[in-house]
């Protein structure tokens, strides 16, 4: 294909667009990585779940209360959702991960993987693997911009703008307030923290919610783009984990600009040559681990 | 161990398929030699690789395209599927022991996938279809491998079968020697106390490098010897979910015990032939059998049995 | 250790030496029981146009031809392939193996149905394929036992080729599924738009079930071509035409234009979005008072219409158990020289015929989706615009590379 402007342009478009996921996605993993130093492989099945909550909300909650003409619509649906998944999350840390703490943390990503399984299979058992359509897409976000070198449809664009807010928020609690500094500080040294009163058991039980919460809001955003599929977590997660390992595990903007970066890596690939865009992550990751083996904004732990 | 548990295993594997469907066996022990080549690695170096299926799947690939357009004989082929898998696993190894901990178990994943994106794409794979059609052929060019003999009114491919039991064989025996020679000593001292081993002099990336390519080449062994079988290399051989299954089998049989890889193998793969009808449940049994291993059974089977019995297995 | 594997050794010689006879005991049904397999895509991207359809119609005609043969029981198995070639031979070979499967039907997705009839081949059983489209099937991968029965992607592409390129489509570009059936279906069609005076001017592949055309969309768009040819099906073609009006795409200049597309697609696509569409089906449920009645009896046992994959499975297993009663027996090479030598003709076959490679010929139709003006019900979603001969419609036996065709 040529090099067109125009062709480039609208492929970096829609590579921010999947740019956004990763860097919402790899946000979360940071964030929960920082505190619990545990890979949170069940990441990408709460992702799924956050979109199936808006689906399951929109097309079964209003039968199943008895009242068929109600439906949760989508603003609705970016609430609930991440506060369903959160408490899930805080149900999970309370009841299995805790009592991992003590063990190796290679535990912790087995456990998560095997959660995985669960809430994949469940989901691969009730639903059709090739997905079902969300079609609570907001009337106002309905129809295409044209940004002058291509069509591209609203929902997209506010896709790509809240998550970029929710993302630089997220980023700007952790770094720049007081709340950030007590869980920056608990990650350092757990001990001197609990000795100035905070509850620190309580800070890295929300913090997973919070982490987990932002996944099922990334699934919700998703949900009008791509079908509703028990497998759309999966074909994401992996991805995401070398975005994680290129970004460095440690830094919450490290993993924002990684993921919104090679989202658009990803796009300008499909137009130099496509056979590659689902392999260029991975081989940065390569370079990046013979370069820099603690990535790119990572510290030497 | 003792003598005797030994040469009870050998004639049970001699006779299984005399009484169980033989390619549900061979499949059986295909992966048992694959957590076995796995279980040395995570139990013996302390290193847990999340994308073994890449040495498995490739070797896989190899050994089918030498066998089928190459017209190799099959030792051949799955020699040359092993040698790959070891050549990849000093590849990826090399990598890997860079990081430590959580990142070498991603490292390792997200490597697996630049090979499941291979096994996708490259022209010689067949991409979603699979490696399909694989010959079985004939042993050193003389035993027909397709033999079917009739015992007792049933059809048993008995040739291939213990072709596929002697690599199994092979495979452990080569597995027991590394973990039993002073190299394997050297290796169980880095897992227990990695700084303690560097100071002792040993250049432990090196050691840890040795350790990831043998059992690359295990795995690879064990998915060459698996193409053969199944006369098909596919995706799904590659994929992240067979280096998870890979790493159930052993924490369920019990991780850094001897016969633990082979019991948490054939646990999974017996409950994934007999749940075959409840469909995707059985995902959701495995995954459940995950968690209740990491929650309350981390030293799996073979383990518990052996700390209940107060000797090592 | 050691001299533990030369005993092992020896023993083994010892046990592999003890028989050697020969298989196949003569009677005229094997095992006492006729049992039809259905492997298919029962919960992916084509469960929908296959799945437990497909089983349902299958264990419909084994009902209706009264459940017995020559005396003997007739059962209905089932299971999904769940799209992967892995799974579908294994569960292929057991099945031969352990549980006495006579015949194969079904067999979605090319890739699953060209390792399965592999399987079967080598085993020497019978595959009536009805779900998947390759010509690969019917070529060199052929067998003595093979039969591939509804559709496949030489006769879309030529019908469907045909009807765009004289109706001024000249230029074509391909969204191809990357397996053996989106290339074949590529391929096919590209004969057929270059023997008529078109061009292609690229294509991209995409694998199987994706969730985001979009970027493969935009190439197409900026590719300029008049036409943007699907060869996938199924779940992916829906995303596909979806997703190419949310980016505007396909509503002026480019045209949109569906290689394989099944009554279910457009079912879950509505007449709105779908409405002048053409494609090429083999069957359509309501072509005359016959498939309408059949149509009728098989939606109200599965709520839905049958596509042309579920009321092909239906004759087919019909056929191969007259096939079986005429033959009296079932051993297959009996069967199959009974399957080949017959005529197919029912509700779904219109002048059928099995040829020595295998392929099933008969009637093929150049379908037109209505406007949603033009429908009086749920399901009256298409018109029948040309119906083309099945000796014009399929590839012709002098362009087979099939190894049962002598030349």
């Amino acid at each position: 294909m040529e090099l067109s402007f125009q062709t480039v342009m609208s492929q970096v478009m829609l590579g921010l667009n999947n740019g956004v996921f990763y860097a919402i996605l790899s946000l979360g993993l940071a964030v929960i990585f920082g505190l619990l130093n545990i890979v949170n492989f069940v990441h990408g099945a709460l992702y799924m779940l956050g979109a199936y909550v808006a689906l399951l909300g929109y097309t079964m909650l209003g039968p199943l209360i008895g009242k068929p003409d109600f439906h949760l619509n989508y603003w609705a649906a970016l609430i609930v959702a991440p506060l369903v998944v959160g408490l899930l999350g805080i149900g999970v840390e309370r009841a299995m991960l805790r009592r991992l703490r003590k063990f190796d943390h290679l535990y912790g990503l087995l456990l998560t993987f095997g959660l995985a399984l669960i809430i994949q299979g469940v989901f691969t058992n009730y639903f059709n693997v090739s997905g079902d359509a969300y079609d609570a897409k907001p009337e106002a976000l309905e129809g295409a911009v044209n940004l002058g070198f291509m069509l591209f449809p609203k929902y997209r664009l506010w896709v790509i703008v809240i998550s970029l807010l929710v993302c630089f928020g997220t980023w700007f609690v952790i770094e720049r307030t007081k709340l950030g500094s007590y869980l920056r500080a608990g990650t350092e040294n757990p001990e001197l923290v609990k000795a100035f009163g905070v509850n620190v058991p309580l800070m890295i039980t929300l913090t997973y919610g919070y982490g987990v919460a932002l996944a099922a809001f990334a699934g919700v955003l998703a949900a009008p783009i791509y079908s509703v599929s028990p497998v759309m977590g999966s074909e994401m997660i992996i991805t995401v984990f070398a975005v994680v390992v290129i970004g460095g595990m440690g830094s919450i903007m490290g993993s924002i600009i990684t993921g919104l970066l090679l989202g658009m890596v990803e796009g300008f690939t499909k137009v130099v040559y496509a056979p590659a865009s689902s392999t260029v992550i991975f081989l940065i990751m390569v370079v990046v681990l013979l370069v820099k083996p603690t990535g790119l904004f990572g510290r030497e732990s | 161990m003792n003598r005797l548990v030994w040469i009870a295993l050998i004639i049970l594997g001699l006779l299984a398929p005399y009484v169980v469907y033989p390619v549900f066996m061979m499949k059986l022990l295909c992966f048992a030699l694959f957590a076995l080549a796995f279980n040395l690695l995570l139990g013996y170096t302390g290193l847990l690789s999340f994308g073994h299926a890449a040495f498995f799947g490739s070797a896989s690939y190899i050994t089918g395209h030498l066998v089928r357009n190459s017209g190799l004989t099959p030792e051949l082929g799955v020699l040359g599927g092993t040698l790959f898998a070891g050549l990849l696993g000093y590849v990826v190894g090399s990598l890997a022991i860079r990081r430590q901990g959580i990142y070498f178990a991603m490292v390792t994943l997200a490597l697996a996938q630049i090979v499941y994106f291979i096994a996708l794409k490259a022209p010689f794979t067949g991409g979603e279809d699979g490696l399909q059609g694989i010959p079985r052929g004939f042993l050193f060019g003389l035993i027909d491998l397709n033999r079917v003999y009739v015992v007792s009114g049933r059809p048993l491919g008995l040739n291939l079968y213990y072709f596929v039991f002697a690599m199994f064989c092979l495979g452990f025996w080569i597995i027991h020697r590394t973990i039993h020679s002073p190299f394997g000593q050297v290796l169980k001292g880095i897992r227990e106390n990695e700084p303690r081993a560097i100071s002792l002099g040993y250049r432990v990336d090196r050691f840890k490098l040795m350790a990831f390519v043998i059992s690359a080449a295990m795995a690879g062994l064990a998915g060459a010897t698996k193409s053969l079988v199944f006369q098909l290399s596919s995706l799904t051989d590659v994929s992240w979910h067979t280096s998870g299954e890979v790493v159930l089998m052993t924490l369920l049989g019990g991780v850094g015990t001897v016969l633990g890889p082979l019991v948490g193998a054939f646990t999974v793969v017996t409950l994934q032939s007999k749940l075959s009808s409840v469909g995707s449940w059985i995902t959701v049994i495995i995954g459940g059998i995950f968690v209740v291993c990491v929650l309350v059974f981390r030293r799996g089977f073979v383990g518990e049995l052996a700390r209940l019995l107060k000797r090592s297995l | 250790m050691k001299h533990l594997f030369s005993n092992a050794a020896l023993l083994a010689a010892a046990l592999a030496t003890t028989s050697g006879m020969a298989v196949a005991p003569n009677e005229k049904i094997s095992d006492g029981v006729v049992k039809i397999g259905v492997l298919t895509d029962m919960s992916g991207l084509y469960s929908t146009l296959g799945g437990k359809g497909t089983q349902v119609a299958v264990e419909m005609a084994v009902k209706d031809f009264g459940g017995t043969v020559l005396g003997k029981p007739i059962q209905v198995i089932g299971a999904d392939h769940q799209n992967k070639a892995d799974i579908a031979s294994a569960t292929a070979r057991e099945w031969f193996d352990n549980e006495k499967v006579d015949m194969i039907t079904g067999l979605l997705n090319s890739g699953c149905a060209l390792a399965v009839q592999k399987v079967a081949g080598d085993k020497k059983r019978i595959t009536m394929n009805t779900g998947a489209a390759s010509t690969e099937l019917t070529n060199k991968a052929s067998t003595p036992y093979s039969i591939h029965y509804v559709y496949d992607t030489y006769a879309l592409g030529k019908v469907t080729g045909q009807a765009v390129v004289q109706t001024g489509g000249k230029t074509w570009f391909f969204i191809t599924a990357d397996y053996a059936f989106g290339q074949s279906l590529e391929q096919n069609t590209t004969n057929f738009v270059n023997k008529l005076g078109g061009k292609v001017v690229g294509s991209v592949r995409h694998p199987l079930s994706t969730a985001d055309f979009s970027s493969y969309l935009l190439q197409a768009q900026s590719s300029g071509a008049q036409i943007i040819g699907l060869a996938n099906a199924g779940g992916d073609t829906i995303n596909a035409i979806k997703q190419a009006r949310e980016f505007g795409i396909g509503q002026k200049g480019q045209k949109l234009v569906g290689l394989l597309i099944f009554d279910t697609d457009i079912k879950s696509l509505g007449l709105n979005v779908a409405q002048g569409m053409q494609f090429t089906s083999g069957f359509y449920w309501d072509r005359d008072d016959a498939t309408r009645a059949w149509s009728k009896r098989f939606f109200d046992i599965h709520k839905a219409m049958p596509t042309m994959d579920q009321a092909g499975a239906y004759s087919a297993a019909m056929n191969y158990l007259k096939a079986i009663k005429a033959a009296g027996t079932d051993d297959p090479d009996a069967v199959m020289a009974k399957l080949k030598s017959m005529d197919i003709s029912d509700f779904f076959a219109v002048r059928g015929k099995i040829r020595i490679d295998g392929r099933m010929v008969h009637d093929m139709y150049l379908m037109e989706v209505k406007k949603p003006s033009e429908s009086k019900g749920e399901w009256d979603l298409l018109k029948i615009i040309k119906t083309v001969p099945g000796d014009e419609a399929f590839m012709p036996l002098s362009e087979s590379t099939s190894p049962l065709v002598k030349k």
